[in-house]
């Protein structure tokens, strides 16, 4: 309760933020800048011993409230925002930063990289060391902005390229934001930490100037430094970059293989699994058998009919040739207490086979050969596709009955 | 020379000096906005020097300046806060005379530990009788200080222990004082030695005042001059800002007269007692039955504020004869006797509102509404007179508007402004600082109050003595004053009783306030939510504690029922009365 009986300026200005707290809660903003007006003098010293500025809270809340309010405007932001820069400079390139992200969300791509260029001049005796974490953000987006300039010059070349028309003063311009860009970029990602954009404008301005080797270079820098933290991203940048390059089948296994082990549910892995299907190696096709079950073990993929479809095909390929089913077995022991209430419940039956026939029909087909004909989910979709006269179903009934005994040998 | 600072641009150490007296960087040619002062011994001896720039601060000040001294600007403060009062009805013998004696007493007892410390005080003093300085415009003549100082020039100088020590301190501070302070002796009052008696502080003015108040017997309780303070109606937070434009603050003048807080009931109320055995004062005038401050009437008062009937009056007045607390003895004040407790008249009267609803309902959070009930079946049925009393009825519209007041109270305080616009330093090194401060500030504060549509605050409400009003005239029912009491009174042997036969108390023993401080411990989850209720009733019109009303019941309690207590040494919650 707010009843103080103690009353001083502290306390006072306590009160106050709590309502502020309050009114931002329930996105009263007018009630909030009502009572931010007179927090505000909490900026100004008190008299007493101990001093914590309030400046970061004003700041951070003022902001809030000015990018939410309604009769609000970014001139309204700008402004204020020049007030906080003043108000502490152990701040100073944090508040720009920040800005800058206020102005690049509303648009304003020019006086983002102006803003950006003010501060990257800026100094301030110690405190340009002290903020060099800071400073070093702020020289990376600019190049970041630099990238995206080149990228308009690069559209209006090819554009006009395309109507026969050649540019000077734009290609120069082009080159100088490259120029400007790669100097930024390569600085940033240099150190470790997750710089997925960076990395992409930066191996994308390499690409177009014909610097593979140093494009796969950065790449593999970025997914297999181990100082950089864990980053499924640069390994699916990787796979991107080879894969474009036509690099040979054994690199792009390499690095699908550790992104399977980083990420098994990711979407690559269906790619991944197709390749290592169509293998002739026998360790590979193991592989991909033992990717696509591990990508099923994931919820989101529980109604994929392309995943089902992959081990379907696989499985089915397995049981024909009679070799291997011991693969089979070896998947089946981790799953055979989870999967059937996970994946073939007979409710789930219903519910796939009025949504999605394809999607039963794959997964009938596996259930029948991990859980027999008499299992739940298989029996009540053949009945159901017998019943709709589905062609295809009763080819996979015919097929699951012949091969009933395969289940019994995998079930045991 | 001696400035090491890095320079703004540049952050490089490297000055020279302009014609003017500026410090300009040699590196990036930015000149600085400060200038320096000197104040050095060296100055005389130093011929080297070129970088004096905007003169030396010597006694005479070139800022347009006088001296003065602290307790100049305290008199100065309990000047205003006289003019407020008479302002709001308080008689203007309390300016004229009564505030203004006791003031030149507190002068007279604390001048004797004070200016004679050293001899170079009193050449101060003196050098301030010559100049006349602006306090000496008051209508009542010269200024006492003027006066006192010539006496004692004359008289025996005592000599303070730390004579001797204090002399050299002295000679540094004559010079550091006036760079510390704006007032001569601002730093030499906060120096002074704690156990030394009554430093005269900010809130001790309005210790002063409630003194002043209380010899005139006027009709102004402590809580309602401090909700008078609090409503801005008198001036206490920032009131330097009438101090006259010659009166410089800065430095320490700040931690004396700038107060970052509410003064505290029980702050201010204890220090007027020390106060008045201080200065020696004689027995207070009588406070009679017919005095605004007397129980019965402020008894009155209050019931009506909380929207209670009438009739309950008539139990005030027989619980006040009961224990004796209507006598003039017990409610005089007589300063320095420790041996009795001294009266809080305020809380004293709510006190006793409270042990009459304890009486009448029992306010155990059952039997209130039982009767209530009782009292609305035969309402029904009630044609003649008044309606009678529902406890139900009036605990739902006093809630109601005391939720509503208590919200508006807190947001408020919430948005308290303390800055005037009278900006201070520290020191001349600050100043820019805070002036750009004060801009920006300035600034947010009208970007921000555009969106939410006000810019400042709304104006201070019209003082009144009642915070909450009822009238009669309200045809809703809401207005209480003329219900009947019949609904839970009897009949017993010709004379009218309460219905209700038991009493609570509130704790079976009092405390001893020397060793724990308090005469009984209050938390809201030990007691009955109604119970709880009232006492949050009157804490909020006397805007004090919860604890402290509760005491205030405890005591007179003990009092009501002090023969049944000293018989039976064992007692349960229940009480036959």
């Amino acid at each position: 309760s707010f009843h103080e009986y103690k009353l001083n300026f502290k306390k006072s200005k306590e009160m106050c933020l709590s309502y502020i707290q309050d009114a931002m809660l329930q996105k009263q903003w007018k009630r909030a800048a009502e009572f931010l007006t007179f927090y505000i003098e909490s900026l100004e010293k008190d008299f007493s011993a101990e001093y914590t500025s309030p400046s970061e809270v004003i700041w951070r809340i003022g902001t809030e409230i000015l990018c939410r309010h309604s009769h609000s405007s970014m001139k309204e932001l700008n402004s204020f925002t020049e007030h906080v820069k003043t108000l502490g400079v152990k701040r100073y390139l944090k508040v720009c930063l920040e800005h800058t992200f206020h102005l690049l969300c509303n648009g304003l791509i020019d006086e983002a990289y102006q803003n950006l260029s003010l501060a990257e001049s800026w100094r301030f005796g110690e405190q340009t060391f002290i903020q060099g974490k800071e400073m070093k953000l702020i020289k990376a987006y600019r190049g970041l902005l630099d990238y995206y300039s080149w990228s308009k010059q690069k559209n209006i070349l090819l554009e006009h390229g395309q109507d026969g028309f050649e540019d000077l003063s734009v290609e120069q311009e082009m080159h100088s934001c490259f120029r400007k860009a790669a100097v930024n970029l390569q600085e940033i990602i240099k150190i470790p930490g997750v710089w997925d954009l960076f990395v992409k404008c930066y191996v994308d301005l390499l690409e177009f100037y014909g610097d593979h080797n140093a494009a796969r270079q950065v790449l593999s820098e970025y997914a297999y430094n181990s100082k950089f933290p864990a980053n499924p991203n640069a390994h699916v940048y990787l796979y991107q970059f080879l894969k474009r390059h036509g690099e040979s089948k054994k690199s792009l296994i390499s690095v699908l293989k550790i992104l399977h082990d980083i990420v098994p549910s990711h979407e690559l892995m269906i790619d991944f699994n197709i390749m290592l299907q169509k293998s002739k190696k026998r360790k590979r096709r193991r592989l991909g058998l033992e990717v696509i079950f591990a990508v099923l073990d994931y919820a989101g993929w529980k109604e994929d009919v392309k995943a089902w479809s992959c081990l379907a095909r696989q499985v089915k390929q397995i049981v024909i040739s009679e070799k291997h089913l011991d693969w089979i077995k070896q998947e089946w022991n981790s799953r055979k207490d989870w999967w059937p209430a996970f994946h073939f419940s007979r409710y789930l039956a219903k519910r796939n086979w009025q949504e999605n026939e394809s999607l039963s029909y794959e997964k009938a087909l596996v259930a029948g050969i991990l859980l027999g004909k008499d299992c739940k989910y298989f029996k009540y979709v053949s009945h159901q596709g017998c019943k709709a006269q589905v062609k295809r179903l009763r080819i996979l009934k015919k097929f699951v009955n012949k091969h009933n005994p395969v289940y019994l040998r995998i079930s045991g | 020379r001696d400035f090491n600072e890095r320079c703004a641009q540049c952050s490089e150490v490297n000055w020279g000096l302009t014609d003017g007296g500026r410090f300009y960087c040699r590196s990036c040619h930015n000149v600085n906005e400060i200038t320096r002062e000197v104040v050095s011994t060296d100055f005389v001896c130093n011929t080297r020097i070129q970088t004096i720039s905007k003169g030396l601060r010597k006694p005479e000040k070139t800022d347009g300046g006088c001296e003065w001294y602290v307790c100049e600007g305290f008199q100065l403060v309990l000047k205003k806060q006289a003019e407020a009062l008479e302002a709001l009805g308080v008689c203007p013998q309390m300016k004229d005379e009564v505030l203004c004696n006791f003031w030149r007493r507190y002068l007279q007892k604390t001048k004797q530990a004070y200016c004679n410390m050293s001899a170079g005080e009193t050449v101060k003093a003196l050098s301030v009788c010559d100049s006349s300085t602006d306090v000496d415009s008051e209508p009542e003549g010269p200024s006492p200080l003027h006066l006192l100082s010539l006496s004692e020039s004359e008289g025996d100088l005592q000599t303070d222990s730390s004579f001797a020590s204090s002399l050299s301190k002295v000679s540094e501070t004559q010079e550091s004082t006036s760079v510390c302070s704006g007032s001569v002796d601002g730093s030499l009052y906060l120096m002074k030695n704690r156990k030394e008696k009554l430093r005269m502080t900010m809130p001790m003015t309005l210790s002063f005042c409630y003194m002043a108040l209380l010899w005139l017997r006027e009709p102004m309780t402590l809580s309602d001059l401090l909700r008078f303070v609090a409503e801005g109606h008198i001036p206490y937070l920032n009131v330097f800002q009438h101090f006259p434009e010659k009166m410089k603050l800065y430095g320490l003048d700040l931690k004396i007269f700038c107060v970052e807080s509410w003064p505290v009931y029980e702050e201010v109320y204890n220090k007027m007692l020390e106060l008045a055995a201080f200065l020696d004062l004689p027995r207070f005038p009588d406070i009679t039955d017919s005095c605004f401050l007397h129980p019965d009437m402020l008894c009155m008062k209050y019931l009506m504020e909380a929207n209670l009937p009438d009739e309950l009056h008539n139990w005030t007045c027989r619980v006040v004869k009961k224990i004796c607390i209507g006598e003039a003895d017990f409610l005089t004040l007589v300063p320095g006797n420790k041996s009795r407790r001294n009266v809080k008249y305020d809380v004293l009267a709510a006190a006793v509102i409270i042990v009459v609803l304890k009486l009448l309902f029992l306010l155990d959070d059952h039997y209130e509404w039982l009767l209530s009930d009782f009292a609305e079946e035969r309402n029904k049925n009630n044609k003649e007179g008044g309606p009678y009393f529902e406890f139900k009825k009036w605990y739902k519209v006093v809630k109601c508007t005391l939720d509503v007041k208590q919200k508006k109270l807190d947001e408020e305080r919430a948005k308290y402004l303390w800055r005037c616009e009278k900006l201070l330093f520290y020191s001349d090194k600050k100043k820019s600082k805070v002036l750009k401060r004060r801009q920006t500030v300035v600034n947010l504060q009208n970007q921000f109050g555009k969106l939410s549509g006000s810019v400042l605050p709304a104006e201070k409400p019209n003082p009144s003595s009642f915070q909450l009003s009822w009238s009669e005239e309200n045809t809703d029912g809401s207005c209480f004053h003329g219900h009947s009491l019949k609904g839970v009174l009897q009949e017993k042997r010709g004379l009218l009783t309460a219905m209700n036969p038991d009493y609570w108390l509130c704790t079976v023993k009092l405390c001893n306030e020397k060793t724990c401080g308090h005469l009984a411990h209050y938390r809201e989850e030990d007691f009955p939510q109604s119970y709880h209720f009232v006492i949050k009733l009157f804490s909020f019109l006397l805007r004090i504690q919860p604890s402290y009303i509760h005491d205030e019941v405890c005591v007179i309690e003990h009092k009501l029922f002090n023969k049944k207590l000293c018989k039976k040494p064992k007692y349960n919650t229940g009480l036959r009365k």
